[in-house]
């Protein structure tokens, strides 16, 4: 039985009717791993020993009759979270030696659940980029076609899970960077509300932007993996103390009475012809599936992208100067005075994109000019929130496309930071917002490389834009879709 | 212009960032096409309009001055790239 390529939830049914062990599973899928990374370069860092000991832990308990929802379920990480004991990089030569001394929330929150975590997976430096070729460890393909790019920041994230290579990860999304890689790998990524789940452990890039969140095979699976990783932490004084509800339950068929918002500013220029045209027919199949449509407006769309190149590189420059070779990461051995350590260590640290980001940052909250670009940055964020809440006064979620084009081609962008930049127009604006985005496959390109559809809810709505995705999930034969390895 | 090469030098000094006269010229540049890009902002009237700093109103988050568990003093100085085994070790510094 090909094991890798079950869904969480099938695999769990196998597990509980005991037909077969979590280290049956977490071998298949090292093999699987064995097998294809060679050709994806999705992990940074494999954790083989440690997790086939967890996986013989999780049969265990499993025989005693316990474990909990993810037990003996194999999952890797985006490099950015930390995992006690096992090298966490950010993708940056800077941080090659750290070994974090503790876990990150949602570690302890997998592994109290049983998961078993076989690696760190690569990404975009400090999970600044759109394509994972701003990483210091190679560059991922997209597993649809090697050609081209798995998409940016949590790249490796998606091209694991798309490749069989794991069951699920954890990403982090500041300007899209969970639901742009999982449309264009073909799975399904979700953001959630800013303060549903715990930064504790996640290396920051944009405070107020970051936030963590699965990318898996299915949404059933994300709502479970959600649950799992959701609910307030006293360690992030901004994760918010609300009820976590069970969102394997929001997972009804039907839309009766729900209404999707149709933005119209994210259906102009630039959208290629492909997408389009999958993303209404998959709103035409959430028809058929009950709900009503309407036509809403974002105005401000088109300047999301110009905020948030001010915001979020100006709270990198002041997250990033802990990156000082002091205490953790490399330190360039040679300088001989201490501001000449940390100038040589930072710049042979870091790479071009994250300088870039650095010195715009700094530029940007500099005296005399704090007012032209942060103030004014954050007064259009202002702006962005009110276009939310009126759209959400008339209806319940808005569904458009995640990124205006399939992936492109490697190399094709990384010589020009605007243009790359701009591919974030239609996910940007969820996180200045703080509201939760879920990126759901639509359709595939002539190409062969995958759409994927965006629907974005309010504070807190995570059961809408679940019930969305399962309902469109049912209604295009999308799932069991998967690349040609 | 929207930035020149002495202000780009200038804010890599306060980044303690180390740039070579090439990486000057290119990060001049590309900084330069993205001012004039988010100048953009400038379209937008914002007079009187609260800036957002965080999007959700969220508040001071206070506890009780209690002591608690923390990370052991050979654990907090594991990571350190150099150290004596009771603190980071760093060029003279006066």
């Amino acid at each position: 039985m090909d094991y890798p390529g079950l869904s969480i939830h099938a695999l769990k049914d196998l597990l509980a009717a005991r037909k077969v062990t979590p280290l049956e599973v977490t071998e298949a899928v090292f093999a699987r791993i064995d097998t294809v990374e060679e050709r994806i370069g999705a992990f940074i860092t494999i954790n083989r020993e440690q997790a086939l000991r967890r996986a013989e832990e999780a049969g265990k308990q499993l025989d005693r009759g316990e474990g909990g929802a993810l037990c003996g379920i194999p999952m890797a990480i985006k490099d950015v979270v930390c995992t006690k004991g096992m090298r966490t990089t950010a993708g940056s030569k800077i941080l090659e030696p750290f070994i974090p001394p503790y876990n990150a929330t949602v570690i302890d929150k997998l592994e109290a659940a049983g998961a078993v975590i076989i690696g760190k997976l690569s990404m975009d430096e400090f999970a600044m980029g759109s394509s994972n070729e701003n990483c210091a460890y190679g560059v991922p393909k997209n597993p649809w076609n090697r050609e081209y790019i798995c998409g940016g920041s949590s790249g490796g994230s998606a091209a694991a899970v798309a490749a069989d290579e794991s069951f699920a990860s954890l990403g982090s999304d500041t300007g899209g960077s969970i639901r742009q890689p999982a449309s264009h790998c073909g799975i399904v990524g979700l953001k959630p509300t800013y303060g549903r789940v715990s930064r504790f452990g996640l290396l920051a890039y944009a405070s107020s932007l970051d936030q963590i969140g699965p990318l898996t095979k299915d949404v059933r699976d994300c709502a479970l993996m959600l649950n799992v990783i959701s609910g307030y932490d006293p360690k992030d004084s901004t994760s918010v103390n609300q009820a976590v509800p069970d969102y394997q339950s929001a997972l009804r068929d039907g839309l009766k009475g729900m209404t999707l918002g149709i933005p119209r500013e994210y259906f102009g220029e630039g959208l290629d012809p492909e997408v389009e045209a999958a993303v209404k027919n998959a709103v035409e199949k959430l028809q058929d599936a009950g709900a009503t449509v309407r036509q809403v407006s974002l105005p401000h769309t088109e300047y999301g992208v110009a905020a948030y190149y001010i915001i979020a590189p100006a709270e990198a420059s002041s997250n990033l100067a802990r990156y000082d070779g002091v205490k953790y990461g490399m330190r360039d051995m040679d300088a001989a005075t201490l501001m000449d350590m940390y100038k040589k260590t930072r710049s042979k640290g870091f790479g071009d994109e994250v300088k870039r980001r650095i010195i715009m940052g700094t530029y940007a909250l500099s005296s005399g000019y704090y007012d032209a670009y942060y103030k004014k940055a954050s007064q259009v964020r202002t702006l962005i929130v009110r276009d939310y809440q009126q759209a959400f006064a008339e209806c319940d979620v808005l569904v458009s496309p995640v990124t205006p084009t399939p992936a492109w081609k490697l190399g094709e962008k990384s010589h020009d930071p605007l243009s790359m930049y701009l591919s974030d127009v239609l996910t940007i604006p969820a996180n200045l917002a703080g509201i939760p985005g879920l990126s759901v496959p639509c359709g595939i390109s002539r190409a062969g490389l995958p759409i994927g559809l965006q629907i974005q809810g309010a504070h807190f709505q995570e059961e809408k834009l679940l019930r969305v995705g399962f309902n469109l999930e049912q209604r295009l034969d999308m799932v069991g879709r998967k690349p040609d390895l | 212009m929207n930035i020149s090469k002495e202000e780009v030098a200038k804010v890599a000094n306060l980044a303690r960032l180390e740039l070579s006269e090439q990486e000057i010229i290119e990060i001049t540049g590309q900084l330069d096409r993205i001012l004039g890009y988010v100048a953009k902002l400038n379209e937008i009237d914002t007079k009187d309009v609260v800036p957002t700093t965080h999007a959700l109103a969220i508040h001071n988050a206070f506890r009780e001055d209690v002591v608690r568990h923390s990370l052991p003093q050979q654990e907090a100085l594991a990571n350190g790239p150099r150290q004596n085994g009771e603190a980071f070790v760093v060029p003279r510094i006066i």
